[in-house]
C-alpha cells in the first residue's frame, strides 16, 4: 500500500531575516501525504517564522515553497490557500464579533459573487464537524466561544477549504489536556483521510503522540531529524536544547513563619467561573505550595484575591500576621506580594511600552523610580538593564517595546521584576505556560533560589507533572473548593486526579455530616 | 401655530425627509468607511468637494446625473488620497482625515475663484426636481411627505436597503465587516486587507461627495460657500448613534432632521416670539448628543477600527 509516497511539500533553502536576526537559515524540509512532521524547537528558534512564509504571510528572501511538486508563489497567502496549504496559527485569527459561519466562509470562492447559499454552506459544516467530531454551533458568536471551541473553528475553516496540508502553531499552548486529547482525535481521523500535517509545539509527550517524524529547528538552522519511533522525550529535548536538559534539583526546605493566610475566604461566583468556597491556606516562609486543579475551577478567584484584585466578600486575610482591611493591587505589592500573572500579555506587560516601562509597571512610585511626582529615567533604565543581565533576557536593548520579545524572554523579565523586588511572598500563575524546556527550567530554577531565600511561593499551575515537581504541599483546588495539603510525595498523580475531579471533596463532606 | 400641531403637517414630514437626504449618503458612506476599519474625517471636506463638483459640472451644461456622477468621481478621488495615507502607510487616520477636509474645502473655494472670478452671486441651474411617484403620492399626510422628493432623496433611500444587504448578505459585506473586526482574519483567509479596506475608503468617500451634491443639485440650486455647515461632523456621530447599523443609521437621521425641521417651524409659533431663536438652532443638537447618550451605551464598534494593519509585521 505505501509504495507510492507522494510528497505533499518541499521546502528548499529557505532564508528569511528581519534586520540582523537570521530567523531561518537555508532550512530545507519535506513533507510526505499523510504524514505527521513535527517541528520542534526553543522559543525563537524560527519555526514560526518558517511556517507563515510557507502560508505566504512572509516574504523569503531566498529561497522555494513547492506544493504537490507546483512553486508557489512568494508572499502570497491566497495562492497557498488555493493549493491546499491551511494554517491555525498561534494566535487564533478569527473575527469575534462575526459569527462561526461567517468565519469559516470569509474569502471562500469569489467576493463578487451574489449567492450567498446559507443554508448549503450550514449544512456542510454541521457534516464537516460531526465527521470530526468538531462541535460547534455555526450560527454561534465567534467572541462568546470558549477557547476549545475556537480552536475548533479554526480547523474546520481550513477542512472546509479541503485543505490538503495543515499547519499548526502551537495548537495546543492554550488548551486543557482533555481539549488536547479532542484535538489530536479530529486529527487523526483527517490524517487517516490523507491530511498532512505540521504540527509545532515544544511539548515533547504531545510530540511523541501525534507525529510521524521530528524536524529539529534551532538558532534558524535544522539540526536534527529523526523518526519518531527510534526516539523518547529525553533524546527530543537534548536534540532541541543542544545540550542536556535537565530539570533543577528541589533541595530540603524548612517552612519558616506563616507569610500569607488566607482564613475561610469567599468571593462570589463570576459568569461561569466559581467563586472560592470558605477556602483555608496558610503560606510558609520558605515554601511552595501548588495548587492543582483543571482549569476554571477557582484558580482565577483565588489569584485575584491574593493579587489584591478581589476583596474577599467572607473571610480575612493576613500577611505576615496582620490582618488587612483595605485590600487592592498597590497594598498588596506594598506589603510584600509579586506576581507572576497568568496572562502575561494581556495582564503582565504593556504591549506597545518598552523594557523600561514594563520593568517599573508596578513600582513607578516607590523611591527610586521617582521623586516628588516625576520619574526618574536613568535609574529606571538601569533597574531594567540589569533584569535584562542578570536574567539573560535577549532583546535589543531597554528601549525596544516588549510587544517584540519572544513568551520566554518577556516571561524572564516579568520575573526579573518580581524577584528583584525581594518579595515575601510570590504568586506565580502558569509561570512557565508556553515556555520551552530550557526557560521552564530556568523559571523554576529561580523560583527554587526564592524559595532558598525565604520567599513563600503559591504556584498555580494546570500541569500536574510541574506541581508535583516544584511544591512542598499540594493544594488541589475543585469548583471553588480547597482540598487539605498534601506533602510532598504522599500522593500519587491518579489519586490527585480523582481530587481534581472533585471526588475527595464528596467523601469529606460525607464525614462531615 | 402649536408645536404638535407641527407634526402633523405635510410640509414638516416633507421637509424631514429632505433635511434627512444629504446625512443619509454621508452617513452610509462613512459607515462603510468605519466598517472596513478606517475612520474618514475627511467627510466634512469630501462633501464641500462634492456639493462644488456635481454643481459646477450641471452649470457647465452636463445632465443632472452625470453632475452626480461626477461629485462621486472627486470624492472618490480624495477617498483615494485618503485611503493610500492610511491603509498602506498606515498613517494616523485622526491627521489624515482633518487634512483630507482642509484640503478639500480649500482647494473647492480655490476652484471656485478659479471657475467663477468675477461673481458677487453663484448663479443657478435648474436642479433636480421632485417627482411624484404616481398613486402613492395620493395618500393624505403621508403621499405629499414622502412621494413628492426628488430622484436623490428616493436613491438615498434605496441605497440604506442596499448598503444593509451587500454589507450582511454578501461574500463582499463579509470580508468588509471582517476587515474591521480583525484583519489578521483576513489576511489568513488569503484575501488583502489592504484592498478591501481602500476600496471601502473610496466607495464611501464617494458617497460621501453625493451627500454634498444633494445640497447644491436638490435642496438648493446654487453653490454657496460653508453651505455644508458641519452635517459630516453630525454624520460621524450618526454611524455611532447608529452603532455601526445602516438601518438604525438611516433612522438616526432622520430623528436628527425631524429636529431641524421642528426648530425651524417652532419659531414661528408664539412661542418663538419670546425664545431667542438662538435657543431653537441649538435644539437639533442638543437633542442629538442626548439621543447618542442613550444609543451609543450599546453600540458595537468594529473591533479593529482604526488599528492600521501591516501585512508581516509582527
Amino acid at each position: 500500500m505505501d509504495t507510492v509516497v507522494v510528497e505533499a511539500l518541499n521546502l528548499d533553502a529557505i532564508t528569511k531575516r528581519f534586520g540582523t536576526l537570521t530567523a531561518n537559515d537555508a532550512v530545507s524540509l519535506s513533507l510526505s501525504e499523510g504524514e505527521v512532521v513535527a517541528l520542534l524547537g526553543e522559543n525563537g528558534a524560527g519555526k514560526t517564522t518558517l511556517m507563515n512564509i510557507l502560508f505566504g504571510q512572509y516574504t523569503a528572501d531566498s529561497g522555494t515553497v513547492r506544493v504537490f511538486g507546483k512553486t508557489l508563489p512568494p508572499g502570497n497567502s491566497r495562492a497557498a490557500l488555493d493549493a491546499g496549504v491551511g494554517m491555525v496559527h498561534q494566535h487564533f485569527t478569527l473575527a469575534d464579533n462575526l459569527t462561526v459561519l461567517e468565519n469559516i466562509t470569509l474569502g471562500v470562492g469569489s467576493l463578487l459573487s451574489t449567492s450567498s447559499g446559507r443554508s448549503a454552506t450550514r449544512d456542510r459544516i454541521k457534516a464537516l464537524s460531526q465527521k470530526y467530531h468538531l462541535s460547534v454551533s455555526p450560527n454561534a458568536r465567534v467572541g462568546a466561544l470558549t477557547v476549545g471551541e475556537r480552536q475548533r473553528v479554526e480547523i474546520l475553516k481550513a477542512l472546509y477549504r479541503d485543505v490538503r496540508i495543515l499547519i499548526l502553531d502551537e495548537p495546543t499552548a492554550v488548551l486543557t489536556p482533555q481539549e488536547t486529547d479532542d484535538l489530536f482525535a479530529t486529527l487523526r481521523l483527517a490524517i487517516a483521510d490523507g491530511l498532512s500535517v505540521i504540527f509545532i509545539s515544544h511539548k515533547l509527550h504531545e510530540v511523541m503522540a501525534i507525529s510521524d517524524r521530528v524536524v529539529v529547528l534551532r538558532h534558524g538552522k535544522i539540526t536534527g531529524g529523526v523518526r519518531t519511533a527510534d526516539t523518547d522525550k529525553h533524546a527530543l529535548a537534548t536534540l532541541m536544547m543542544g545540550t542536556e536538559a535537565t530539570p533543577p534539583k528541589v533541595p530540603q526546605s524548612t517552612p519558616g513563619p506563616a507569610l500569607l493566610k488566607l482564613d475561610r475566604v469567599a468571593t462570589p461566583d463570576v459568569g461561569n467561573a466559581p467563586g472560592l468556597k470558605s477556602v483555608s491556606l496558610s503560606l510558609h516562609a520558605g515554601q511552595i505550595i501548588g495548587l492543582a486543579g483543571v482549569s476554571g475551577n477557582g484558580q482565577a478567584a483565588i489569584a485575584d484575591v491574593v493579587g489584591g484584585l478581589v476583596k474577599p466578600a467572607e473571610g480575612r486575610i493576613e500577611i505576615g500576621g496582620s490582618g488587612i482591611d483595605r485590600w487592592t493591587p498597590r497594598e498588596a505589592v506594598k506589603s510584600g506580594i509579586a506576581r507572576i500573572p497568568e496572562d502575561r500579555h494581556k495582564t503582565g506587560t504593556i504591549a506597545d511600552f518598552d523594557l523600561t516601562e514594563n520593568a517599573i509597571l508596578e513600582r513607578y512610585r516607590s523611591a527610586g523610580f521617582s521623586k516628588a511626582g516625576w520619574l526618574n529615567w536613568r535609574s529606571s533604565r538601569a533597574f531594567a538593564e540589569a533584569i535584562i543581565n542578570k536574567y539573560d533576557v535577549r532583546c535589543p536593548g531597554p528601549d525596544t517595546p516588549i510587544r517584540l520579545l519572544s513568551g520566554g524572554n518577556m516571561q524572564k523579565l516579568i520575573l526579573g521584576r518580581v524577584l528583584e523586588a525581594a518579595p515575601r511572598v510570590i504568586l506565580a500563575n502558569q509561570p512557565v505556560r508556553g515556555l520551552d524546556i530550557g526557560a521552564v527550567n530556568y523559571v523554576h530554577g529561580q523560583l527554587l533560589e526564592a524559595r532558598a531565600r525565604g520567599a513563600a511561593i503559591l504556584l498555580i499551575s494546570e500541569d500536574l507533572d510541574e506541581v508535583m515537581a516544584m511544591s512542598d504541599v499540594i493544594h488541589v483546588i475543585a469548583d471553588g473548593q480547597l482540598s487539605p495539603g498534601f506533602g510532598r510525595g504522599s500522593m500519587t498523580p491518579t489519586e490527585l486526579g480523582l481530587w481534581m475531579a472533585g471526588q475527595g471533596f464528596k467523601n469529606e463532606n460525607a464525614h462531615a455530616s | 401655530m402649536d408645536i404638535i400641531d407641527i407634526l402633523f403637517t405635510a410640509s414638516f414630514w416633507a421637509a424631514t425627509i429632505r433635511i434627512a437626504s444629504p446625512l443619509i449618503f454621508a452617513t452610509l458612506g462613512e459607515l462603510i468607511c468605519e466598517r472596513a476599519g478606517v475612520l474618514n474625517l475627511g467627510i466634512e471636506g469630501i462633501m464641500v468637494s462634492g456639493a462644488f463638483a456635481g454643481w459646477m459640472a450641471v452649470y457647465s451644461g452636463t445632465g443632472l446625473w452625470v453632475g452626480v456622477g461626477v461629485a462621486m468621481a472627486v470624492g472618490m478621488l480624495f477617498g483615494l488620497l485618503h485611503s493610500t495615507l492610511t491603509v498602506p502607510f498606515g498613517l494616523s487616520q485622526h491627521v489624515v482625515g482633518l487634512g483630507v477636509t482642509l484640503l478639500a474645502t480649500s482647494s473647492t473655494y480655490y476652484a471656485y475663484r478659479l471657475a467663477l472670478p468675477e461673481v458677487t452671486s453663484p448663479p443657478k441651474i435648474v436642479a433636480f426636481q421632485p417627482y411624484e411617484i404616481p398613486l402613492l403620492s395620493d395618500i393624505p399626510l403621508l403621499g405629499p411627505a414622502l412621494f413628492s422628493q426628488t430622484p436623490l432623496t428616493y436613491l438615498a433611500f434605496v441605497l440604506v436597503a442596499v448598503v444593509g444587504l451587500v454589507l450582511y448578505r454578501t461574500p463582499l459585506g463579509l470580508a468588509v465587516r471582517a476587515a474591521g473586526e480583525n484583519p489578521a482574519a483576513v489576511a489568513a483567509q488569503g484575501l488583502s486587507v489592504t484592498t478591501i479596506r481602500m476600496g471601502a475608503v473610496i466607495i464611501g468617500s464617494g458617497l460621501m461627495a453625493v451627500g454634498g451634491a444633494f445640497l447644491t443639485m436638490s435642496a438648493f440650486d446654487s453653490f454657496f460657500f460653508e453651505m455644508v455647515n458641519g452635517r459630516g461632523w453630525i454624520c460621524i456621530a450618526l454611524v455611532v448613534f447608529g452603532s455601526w447599523r445602516p438601518g438604525k443609521a438611516m433612522l438616526g437621521a432622520v430623528l436628527f432632521a425631524a429636529f431641524d425641521a421642528l426648530q425651524i417651524r417652532a419659531q414661528q409659533t408664539s412661542l418663538g416670539a419670546q425664545v431667542p431663536y438662538q435657543i431653537f438652532l441649538m435644539m437639533p443638537y442638543i437633542l442629538s448628543i442626548l439621543a447618542l447618550v442613550v444609543m451609543s451605551r450599546r453600540a458595537e464598534v468594529p473591533a479593529a477600527l482604526m488599528v492600521p494593519f501591516n501585512k508581516g509585521e509582527r
